[in-house]
């Protein structure tokens, strides 16, 4: 602690009634040393004022460079190189004493909340790239702009990563003094009382009869009981007292709460670099293993080892779903549920079901569900009679009635000429079908009420040969003929299940044969969650800590008087001002009066201002201040104190701290 | 069917809904009268209140005024250190409240308090009655939402009342903004009852969601005292520098508490939140983990309640951080609590705007 910021210095100069100038400044440097180490924070400004000074001693050695941290520059290289040695050293140390200075460390936080406010009012390309790309298709000078700054990616941008990770450094940079500032503070004793207790925040006394080391054994005792540390301290021609001091947890809860920061940053960090994540559409009936090229669309952390993928796999045994039918919440989902059967690496099978919040955990794999819809089981022979596709077709669904969209690519056909063709068909499914002149044929209600496969029919090139890799759910209809029928209409045709239609010019039928569930699964692994979660939930613990505990100290004193009395005085001075700080010493002095009871006094002591009345407190009053001191209620009001009081050495605004010689340089 | 039941059940919500609006709008012309009456009293006029102030910051302070047997001299030492926020000013003490020691505004007072009481029984039966109606957590849709909002925050004034806590002045504003939000809820954000999705069936829908309400109320309550705060001490900084502030705000500000006082009103609510903000948030990122495998993804709702978070780190950090205490950390109170309701009303704007890319 620095010594020049007298926490009262205001009161200390008043003039006590014994207040002689001589003794004011030792009276400071009392007082001071008595309020020293309640808090680990830093403080701003002092510090600057500190290493100013340090500079002003050095530069007064010989002529130095203005605005410099080196100091006198010697002749010579030597000279020149150790000068700009010890100017790069000062300025480091200015630079890191900035860094790790709490108002920096305020402005970095600031800063924090407002560069996270581009990223939610423009569409991110990490969370949603069709709304980012067609942003930029409609506002393309504006996008060019935002690129320039990364602003469709703000959360992995330089700007952003820059402000978390200086405030992280300044994070670092704060806790480690604060640490071993507080482990010295822990292995030390509680500072002696300042010689006039009554100037403290809270103070009382009063005569009794008691002998004065039995007052401060009583009062040891009783400090002890409230689980104050406690120090007794017998100086030679003072006399004696007991110094002690309680509440080292808010320190540690708030050093705990710094920290836990950092572990939940790695953890964060940790899952961004290793992670794996990856898409698949799973019909009913058949599986998925987890393997790279199983994947519909896979991503991962850019330290992810593919190979690590955990090796499992699962088949979709049954997908169950309900939707209600109630006239409010009509098409609400109100059940999703996979049944699944998985296998692990070492052949064990095992039953399971996924829900929407109940993932299915493999090893370090989560499986989650993510949707559903249909898939037509589709049949579809050539001219010569052989059957040239069979199986579900997955089509997805565009709206909540589940009207859903999806094509047949039949690669491997014959043609009505025997010549080898392909075909494409595309169009809906429709689970409840409906049809009007607006939408067309569309679907009202997700469950199967009514279905209806709607299709159009191509034939020509597919495009599949190309090597351009092609999406399964969209049909390239550039290199392809629409079918018409005899009229020279357009070959359109609804069917529902079990129905088959031929298709035009003799080319082979198409059968609706069914149709199966399918449903859509995430699996991702992910590192540092459990990390994540462990310092998230350490962290609330040293916030609790921080935030509701007290630091304060109480003295207690006891003099023999010349009539033979014994003078007891106590005090007490808290890191924050606060209501409780008063009333326990109340209670504490109520405690007392067993041993040390009251004697009234015939007259008024002059000096002190005080009143010699009696804490005549009884138990009862004792307990109401342990809980008061120790409790908080429910609406919270009771819980905290304010921060800013005079207790704090950094409290007073008025000082004005000494420039740094590099600030005065500029 | 389920049916009727429930939307008879609903119906009664509603209908206590309204009436406790009803309620509150009587109340709140209770507290107008106090105010009224209370500016006509000698006592407000004089505003520097001295004459009245030490009942008053006991009044304020029961647990001290509970130790007076004790020891007196541990209560008159306190006062020594207790300073101002603003530098070098002379400590002002507590005003005499909005009925400024006049009789008459003392009753309108308490009629208006019992009035709120009325209507928050009112608006609990509505939230809870609704709660039934839709078997869930009264909390699914906006209008839910405004109505258990406005309910925590007058539930929570009200609990600050039952615990003698000298918080009465908060009542004109406190009931106006009830009364708001509740107009706001019936006519714009009114949904009919509805089924939730089963995304949102969850454990965490019963934790999460009613967390960020309750904190939402508390910290609103905390934004008024940072606000008033804010004004108070202004006044007090003008008194202070030997101006004369006008006759109006000298009536008012005069009878609110001391700007020290309304300091560690708000931060003491503040600073009793943030842990459970906190909280609400990590509850949040567990739900996103299990229902969507991501336990954070700067999705604009987790987005603002991070930057609402840091707003309010930032706070606590300021009043630790010289030259920031006092105004600039109310400053940053009440910029935390804006922050948290463009979360809870604003994105949900924003996001459609995002999506038909109106003006972003
Ligand atoms: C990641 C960013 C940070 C966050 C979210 C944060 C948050 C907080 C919060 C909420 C408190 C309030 C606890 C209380 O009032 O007792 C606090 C206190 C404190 N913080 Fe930070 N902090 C951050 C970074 C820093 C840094 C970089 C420093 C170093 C300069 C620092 C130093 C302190 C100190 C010394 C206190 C205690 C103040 C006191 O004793 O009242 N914090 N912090």
């Amino acid at each position: 602690m620095t010594r020049d910021d007298a926490p009262r210095s205001g009161v200390a100069t008043d003039g006590g009634p014994e207040g002689e100038p001589a003794e004011v400044p030792d009276q400071r440097r009392d007082e001071e040393s008595a309020t020293a180490g309640l808090t680990t924070a830093p403080l701003d400004g002092d510090e600057d004022t500190a290493e100013g000074g340090r500079a002003d001693g050095e530069r007064a050695a010989g002529a130095a460079v203005p605005g410099s941290f080196a100091g006198t520059r010697a002749p010579g290289v030597g000279g020149a190189l150790s000068w700009v040695a010890r100017e790069l050293l000062g300025w480091g140390r200015w630079f890191w004493r900035q860094l790790t200075s709490m108002r920096v460390a305020l402005l970095l936080l600031l800063l924090l909340a407002l560069a996270s406010i581009p990223g939610s009012l423009i569409p991110q390309e990490r969370s949603d790239v069709t709304v980012a790309a067609d942003f930029r298709q409609r506002n393309p000078g504006l996008s060019e702009f935002y690129d320039r700054f990364q602003l469709f990616d703000v959360y992995s941008s330089i700007w952003f990563s820059a402000i978390y990770i200086l405030l992280f450094i300044s994070l670092i940079g704060c806790i480690v003094p604060r640490t071993w500032q507080f482990i010295g503070q822990l292995r030390g004793r509680p500072p002696r009382a300042p010689r006039r207790l009554d100037r403290m925040p809270a103070y009382t006394t009063w005569r009794t009869t008691a002998p004065p080391e039995e007052v401060l054994a009583a009062a040891r005792q009783r400090l002890r009981r409230r689980r104050f540390r406690t120090d007794v301290a017998d100086t030679p021609g003072r006399e004696g007292q007991v110094a002690a001091e309680k509440g080292y947890l808010r320190e540690a809860g708030n050093l705990l709460f710094h920290v836990a920061l950092i572990v939940m940053l790695v953890a964060f960090a940790a899952g961004q670099l290793y992670h794996s994540e990856g898409g698949k559409l799973v019909v009913q009936g058949s599986g998925f293993t987890n393997a790279l090229p199983q994947y519909d669309d896979f991503s991962s952390g850019q330290l992810y080892d593919v190979d690590e993928l955990e090796r499992f796999g699962f088949t979709l045994d049954e997908f169950h779903y309900a939707y209600s039918r109630d006239s409010v919440d009509i098409g609400t989902p109100t059940e999703f549920r996979a049944d699944v059967t998985y296998w692990t690496d070492d052949g064990t099978e095992e039953s399971s079901s996924i829900e929407v919040n109940e993932p299915l955990r493999v090893g370090d794999a989560k499986v989650r569900l993510l949707g559903h819809g249909y898939a037509p089981v589709v049949t579809v022979t050539d001219a010569e009679g052989n059957t040239a596709f069979s199986g579900p077709v997955p089509f997805l669904p565009q709206d909540n009635g589940f009207t859903s969209t999806g094509v047949i690519k039949v690669s491997d056909y014959v043609g009505p000429d025997g010549e080898h063709d392909q075909l494409g068909f595309q169009g809906f499914f429709n689970p409840t079908y409906n049809i009007d002149e607006v939408r067309g044929p569309h679907s009202t209600f997700p469950e199967p009420d009514y279905p209806v496969l709607t299709l159009n029919a191509f034939h020509g090139d597919l495009g599949i040969s190309s090597g351009i890799p092609q999406n399964v759910y969209q049909l390239d209809t550039e290199d392809m003929e629409q079918l018409t029928d005899e009229s020279g209409d357009l070959f359109r045709f609804d069917l529902l299940p079990g129905e088959s239609v031929e298709l035009p010019e003799g080319r082979g039928t198409l059968t609706f044969e069914e149709f199966e569930n399918w449903a859509t699964f995430q699996i991702a692994t992910r590192e540092g969650t459990s990390w994540a979660l462990y310092g998230s939930m350490a962290a609330i613990a040293g916030l609790v800590g921080s935030l509701f505990l007290q630091r304060r100290r109480v003295w207690v004193r006891a003099r023999t008087e010349a009539d033979g009395l014994t003078v007891v005085e106590m005090a007490s001075l808290g890191r924050t001002e606060s209501a409780r700080i008063p009333e326990e010493l109340a209670a504490l002095a109520a405690d007392l009066q067993p041993d040390a009871p009251m004697e009234r006094p015939a007259e008024r002591d002059g000096a002190a201002d005080a009143s010699n009345e009696a804490p005549e407190g009884d138990d009862a009053e004792g307990d109401d201040a342990e809980r008061d001191a120790s409790g908080t209620d429910a609406t919270g009001t009771d819980a905290t104190e304010d921060d800013d009081a005079g207790a704090a050495p950094d409290a007073p605004d008025a000082r004005k701290p000494d420039s740094p010689p590099a600030e005065g340089a500029r | 069917m389920m049916l009727a039941a429930d939307q008879g059940l609903a119906d009664t919500s509603n209908l206590l809904v309204y009436t406790a609006m009803a309620v509150y709008a009587l109340a709140f012309l209770a507290y107008v009268a106090e105010w009224v009456f209370g500016g006509r009293s000698r006592v407000a006029r004089t505003a520097a209140s001295l004459d009245t102030g030490d009942q008053d910051t006991d009044a304020a302070t029961p647990a001290v005024t509970v130790r007076k047997n004790g020891a007196t001299s541990v209560l008159e030492r306190p006062r020594v250190v207790t300073r101002s926020t603003g530098p070098g000013r002379p400590e002002t003490l507590d005003g005499p409240g909005a009925a400024g020691g006049d009789e008459r505004g003392d009753t309108y007072g308490r009629i208006a308090v019992a009035l709120t009481s009325l209507a928050f029984l009112m608006h609990l039966g509505g939230v809870v009655t609704r709660a039934i109606a839709v078997e869930r957590g009264p909390w699914g849709n906006m209008y839910e939402f405004s109505t258990a909002f406005s309910m925590v925050v007058t539930g929570a004034f009200l609990t600050l009342l039952l615990l003698r806590r000298n918080v009465r002045w908060l009542g004109l504003v406190l009931v106006g903004t009830v009364l708001l939000d509740l107009g706001l809820a019936t006519t714009v954000l009114y949904t009919e009852t509805q089924q939730l999705v089963p995304a949102l069936d969850s454990i965490w829908m019963w934790i999460h969601v009613p967390l960020a309400i309750f904190c939402g109320g508390l910290l609103y309550l905390g934004a008024i005292g940072s606000v008033l705060f804010l004004l108070k001490d202004r006044h007090e900084a003008k008194l202070a520098a030997g101006a004369t502030p006008g006759r109006l705000s000298s009536s008012v500000l005069g009878r609110l508490p001391s700007s020290v006082s309304l300091d560690r009103f708000s931060y003491r609510i503040n600073a009793a939140v943030f842990p459970l903000w906190t909280f609400t948030i990590v509850a949040g990122a567990i739900w996103a983990e299990n229902a969507w495998g991501r336990y954070w993804d700067w999705d604009p709702k987790e987005t603002w309640a991070f930057i609402t978070w840091v707003a309010y780190a930032g706070y606590l950090h300021a009043r630790a951080t010289a030259g920031w205490k006092g105004r600039k950390a109310a400053y940053l109170a009440v910029i935390g609590f804006i922050c948290f309701l463009i979360n809870y009303y604003g994105v949900n704007i924003f996001f459609d705007s995002l999506h038909s890319y109106g003006g972003v």
